[in-house]
């Protein structure tokens, strides 16, 4: 794989939002507004583009055995610095963003590119890697929040649209059933744009980290993940 | 005893856990096309969010704070949280096997879980006493069983519909079923206010 394709798959062919469903809980929750899903997207982009280039750099080092722990502390530390500095220099984003910054730490999509490509890849495809899937997230966070904003509020990054139109905005797509709706319109147009071969058919643990010893669905064996 | 109630209440109901604060979307979405895999797990997340607030209470306001090393908190937590649901998995593996059976194939997936440490850190941002926190952790998993075991419900009414339009079939239904499954919750709004006021 050539070093330009492993940067865009991320953004488009395997977006991890829109096409692998990782990281759900933060593209709901925060997608209140464009900013606030640019600024979620650009923190966990950060996030990912350093523990990726960590842990890749850890990779001979880190006994396999206990991976996912020493992966966990090294999100964990990235995230705790991302979190900081959002303090110091956006405290209305960190405000407006406020428990979903820790919460990085458990977003599958980071811990998913540890496991399946930064353990096993060299510091500048991992480095890219990142990249690529951070900025994929950017975008389909901040386009789902450009679309909530200008339904809910009526704003687009915060200029007011609707003014002088004289329509009032339908607040309930700024809030938790608008935010499921919007996202699963979103997910058909993809569908409908790539006649379904875009979109995974169903939430599957594919991305998750566990996905090789445990399948909920089937009521596995209960074999142990070696973590 | 009033708060501990109204605390409750808001968490099962007004800001449930998955519904109005978008936390543990994966299992809720993951999980819930069965409706018995949908108990054992919400049972599961009942019984860690119980157990990991009942650890990382005491470990924040006696050590981290004393020590001044608040910064940690994230680090701290999650590692808790990971070492408690190993522990609880083993536990269960050795000494009661059948519980281990229905609860333990759910407990790997709960490390990742955003709920359980969500619950952890905001139960420290609220400024909750220690019994208000472990009796917020029940509710919130409370909550959070309620929803899977309705949605389980509801998937398992959208399975034998056939006039689904074909883009919208697997993923995007079940997220617009979430979607009026959170509207009737926000009918609950106010209400556990009206009751305590």
């Amino acid at each position: 794989m050539n070093k330009l394709s492993i940067l865009t798959k991320g953004i488009i062919k395997e977006n991890p939002v829109l096409v692998l469903l990782l990281g759900c809980c933060p593209t709901l929750a925060v997608t209140t507004s464009a900013i606030n899903g640019l600024g979620m997207g650009v923190s966990t982009l950060a996030v990912l583009l350093c523990a990726n280039i960590a842990i890749s750099l850890l990779r001979n080092i880190i006994p396999d055995k206990v991976r996912i722990p020493c992966f966990i502390v090294v999100i964990a530390a990235f995230v705790t610095i991302v979190q900081f500095a959002l303090k110091a220099y956006l405290p209305a984003l960190d405000a407006a963003l406020g428990l979903f910054i820790p919460l990085i730490v458990v977003n599958c999509i980071i811990l998913g590119r540890a496991e399946m490509f930064a353990s096993k890849n060299s510091v500048i495809d991992s480095a890219l890697d990142g990249l690529g899937m951070g900025i994929g997230f950017t975008l389909a966070l901040g386009l789902m929040g450009l679309i909530r904003e200008f339904l809910g509020s009526g704003t687009a990054f915060g200029i007011d649209i609707y003014a002088h139109l004289g329509i009032t905005p339908a607040g309930i797509f700024m809030l938790a059933p608008g935010g499921f709706f919007i996202f699963g319109v979103m997910i058909a147009a993809v569908n409908y744009f790539t006649k379904g071969k875009g979109t995974k058919k169903e939430f599957s643990c594919e991305g998750c980290l566990f996905a090789g010893s445990c399948n909920p669905e089937d009521k596995c064996d209960g074999k142990e993940a070696d973590a | 005893m009033t708060a501990i109630l109204s605390i409750m209440l808001a968490v099962i109901l007004t800001n449930n856990y998955v519904l109005s604060q978008f936390l543990g979307i994966c299992p809720f979405l993951g999980v819930s096309k069965k409706l018995d895999s949908a108990v054992g797990m919400g049972a599961a997340v009942i019984f860690v969010m119980l157990m990991a607030t009942a650890v990382t209470w005491p470990i924040q306001k006696l050590i981290l704070d004393p020590l001044n090393i608040g910064y940690l908190q994230t680090i701290v937590f999650i590692l808790i949280i990971a070492s408690l649901v190993q522990l609880v998995e083993m536990t269960l593996k050795k000494f009661m096997p059948p519980l281990y059976k229905s609860l333990g194939v759910f407990l790997p997936l709960i490390t990742t879980n955003c709920a359980v440490l969500g619950l952890t850190i905001n139960c420290i941002n609220d400024g909750l006493t220690y019994v208000q926190s472990l009796f917020c952790a029940i509710g919130a998993g409370i909550g959070f069983l309620l929803a899977m075991v309705l949605f389980a419900g509801m998937r398992e009414r959208l399975e034998n519909n056939t006039g689904i339009p074909e883009c919208f079939k697997g993923v995007p239904i079940t997220l617009v079923s979430a979607s009026i499954l959170a509207m009737s919750f926000m009918a609950f709004s106010g209400v556990v206010d009206a009751i305590f006021a």
